[in-house]
């Protein structure tokens, strides 16, 4: 059964998947086959035939390693010795790791901040816009490239050439300064500005997300609240800050913090475009480099903690604008 | 910011139409009116565009030097072939593609496992959520509420706290670096919020219509596959597409999980970005080979991407 675990063509990796497939389907169906007995068996019987698969690979694959890397963040590098909060510690009194902490501080403010803005401000302008599918389209379509797609995107834009006669750049950022008669910058090496950078990526990314859903929550304002605020004589910017950010105050919540939680796990931009060098080292990746590089794995467990960890206070807030809202409804 | 300058320019024709037109106008029409102003705006254009070339012109940049040859892509900025494209004197190539395809970086059967990866990493956490969101909804159990709080708080869980005893686990039953390991982890990490969505959309569907096929004596089962699956076709297409998207543009979990014979095209592409740093007529092509077919998935599907989006943002 070797072939299964390890395919070694084109054609045996499609077997394989198709096998998976219908492997998949088999048991899923004996499972509702078993269930499906009308009235003879208990309803928490059924019940489990339903919930109990997601239940269990929950269970096995979220909750269990969960528990097990906060355990494991209490130990060694090779996890045989009890070391307390020392990977903690390491982490908050050691230069480099508390740089890291700070530069990811900078991530989860800036994109979240500036991908929202530029987001709520372009959902306004085209709002009712004679291009307005095609001019959303086009702010959209970087959500559909991956972050590693979208580092060599801008890593290109970004390049760098030796500022040399007889050499032209080829990056688009290099040449702009150039004909602006500047000389042509190493974008991605010089602190701390590399990191805006690296967290323009992101917010190119993300601002899609944010402008369509907050184009969804304006359109949905009553017209009676635009109408009565227009006679009352708000225009333009008057009626932006008082009666649009007002009205869809819950989606720009819900906005920022989704983007705050996604900008604090993602490390596909840093690792791709900088490896995290030159003072660009975010948790995520830090985290990714102590697990399967330095094979620190107590410090990688104690990385993902703070992860975790950082994540739960942007959910309360989230949780608590929302039940603020729900109770003014 | 430079929605300022708008204010002048609405001002006069808004306070013309609302007071002096006899007929009711409807709620499209007095929003165009509203908006016809502010868009005439030039500053406010000037924005609206400046920013769509921003986000547009990065990935035509890249678009157009992957089908440059080598050396006029070390020699020159991309932009330079537009004075060439109308005298006819700009050349262009596929031999990058060839090159990344089937040289040194075999990305055509990376390609051949990301469709792998992909397509059992959307089938089966969609499938078991969509049983488990049916559970949640339409069935009583002790613990009910109780357990979907506890699916619903495990969304917020990082990816990155359970690598690494899924890894020791997967060692321990042989199977690292298979794309079972692979399907098995994108599938718990996709469930979370599959079973969320799944049960958002299912507790839209009128109560009535569940009660009267129990009234008919319709088992689970038959209710969910009769009654509620044909009803739910849209939110599964939804929620499909957007792990599709995640799978398929997802760079942590193949990279830990994948052997290199069986690696995506996200690791392989963020591998040739560090050992193959300068090389940009490969790096170009094969970042190109990696966003084809997610673009036209979301391009094509745009609509229930949409759809599915909001009801993840605006009800989580």
């Amino acid at each position: 059964m070797d072939w299964l675990l390890n395919p070694d063509s084109a054609t045996m990796k499609i077997v394989v998947m198709a096998i998976a497939i219908g492997l998949f389907v088999l048991v899923m169906s004996l499972i509702l086959f078993l269930v499906d007995r009308p009235k003879r068996i208990p309803s928490w019987v059924v019940a489990i035939g339903f919930v109990g698969p997601a239940l269990l690979l929950i269970a096995y694959g979220l909750l269990r390693p969960g528990l097990e890397t906060l355990y494991n963040s209490f130990f060694n590098r090779n996890t045989t010795e009890f070391v307390g909060l020392a990977n903690y510690e390491q982490m908050l009194t050691v230069g480099t790791f508390q740089k890291v902490l700070l530069v990811t501080a900078a991530w989860v403010i800036l994109a979240p901040l500036l991908s929202t803005l530029i987001g709520l401000v372009y959902a306004v302008l085209v709002d009712r816009a004679r291009f307005e599918r095609i001019a959303k389209t086009l702010i959209f379509i970087p959500m559909a490239i991956s972050m590693v797609g979208a580092s060599i995107i801008w890593g290109f834009v970004y390049e760098f050439r030796p500022d040399q006669p007889g050499v032209e750049q080829i990056g688009l950022l290099n040449q702009v300064l150039v004909w602006l008669g500047l000389p042509p910058q190493q974008f991605l090496i010089g602190e701390p500005w590399n990191t805006g950078f690296l967290i323009a990526v992101m917010i190119w990314i993300q601002t899609g997300f944010a402008m369509t859903v907050l184009a969804a929550a304006i359109k949905a304002i009553p017209d009676d609240i635009v109408e009565a605020a227009r006679l009352d004589g708000l225009h333009g910017l008057g009626m932006f800050r008082y009666i649009t950010v007002p009205s869809i105050r819950p989606a720009l919540v819900v906005v920022l913090t989704t983007i705050a939680m996604a900008t604090l796990k993602a490390f596909d931009i840093v690792r791709t475009m900088t490896g995290g060098q030159f003072g660009t080292q975010i948790i995520a990746n830090e985290f990714y480099t102590q697990a399967f590089r330095q094979n620190n794995q107590g410090l990688a467990a104690a990385l993902a903690v703070v992860l975790f960890v950082l994540v739960i206070p942007i959910v309360a807030y989230n949780v608590r604008q929302m039940r603020r809202s729900e109770e003014i409804r | 910011m430079s929605t300022t300058p708008a204010v002048p320019a609405s001002t006069p024709q808004t306070e013309d139409t609302a007071p002096t037109k006899p007929r009711k106008l409807s709620r499209l029409e007095k929003r165009a009116i509203a908006t016809k102003g502010r868009l005439t705006s030039p500053w406010a254009s000037l924005t609206a565009v400046i920013l769509a070339a921003l986000w547009t012109i990065p990935t035509i940049g890249l678009l157009v030097t992957s089908f440059r040859p080598e050396i006029d892509i070390r020699r020159s900025g991309w932009w330079t072939v537009i004075p060439g494209i109308f005298t006819g004197e700009t050349e262009f190539t596929l031999d990058n593609y060839d090159q990344a395809l089937y040289g040194s970086d075999n990305l055509a059967e990376v390609f051949v496992n990301t469709f792998v990866i992909t397509i059992p990493a959307v089938v089966i956490p969609i499938t078991v959520a969509l049983l488990a969101a049916y559970g949640f909804a339409w069935i009583e159990f002790p613990g009910r509420n109780l357990l979907f709080v506890a699916v619903f708080a495990l969304q917020v869980v990082p990816i990155q706290v359970t690598l690494v005893p899924l890894l020791t686990n997967y060692n321990q039953w042989g199977m690292a670096g298979s794309f079972w390991s692979v399907w098995l982890s994108h599938s718990i990490f996709a469930l979370p919020l599959a079973v969320f969505l799944l049960h958002n959309f299912m507790k839209d569907i009128p109560r009535s219509l569940v009660e009267a096929a129990r009234v008919d004596g319709a088992g689970h089962v038959k209710i969910f596959f009769r009654v509620l699956f044909p009803l739910l076709v849209p939110a599964i297409a939804a929620f499909g597409i957007f792990q599709f998207l995640w799978v398929w543009n997802d760079l942590l979990v193949g990279l830990t999980f994948a052997a290199p014979e069986y690696r995506p095209l996200t690791v392989a592409i963020a591998e040739m970005a560090g050992s193959r740093g300068g090389d940009w007529h490969i790096l170009t092509a094969g970042a190109f080979i990696a966003m084809i077919v997610p673009l036209i998935v979301f391009l094509l599907l745009q609509r229930y991407f949409v759809r599915g989006m909001l009801a993840g943002a605006v009800k989580g």
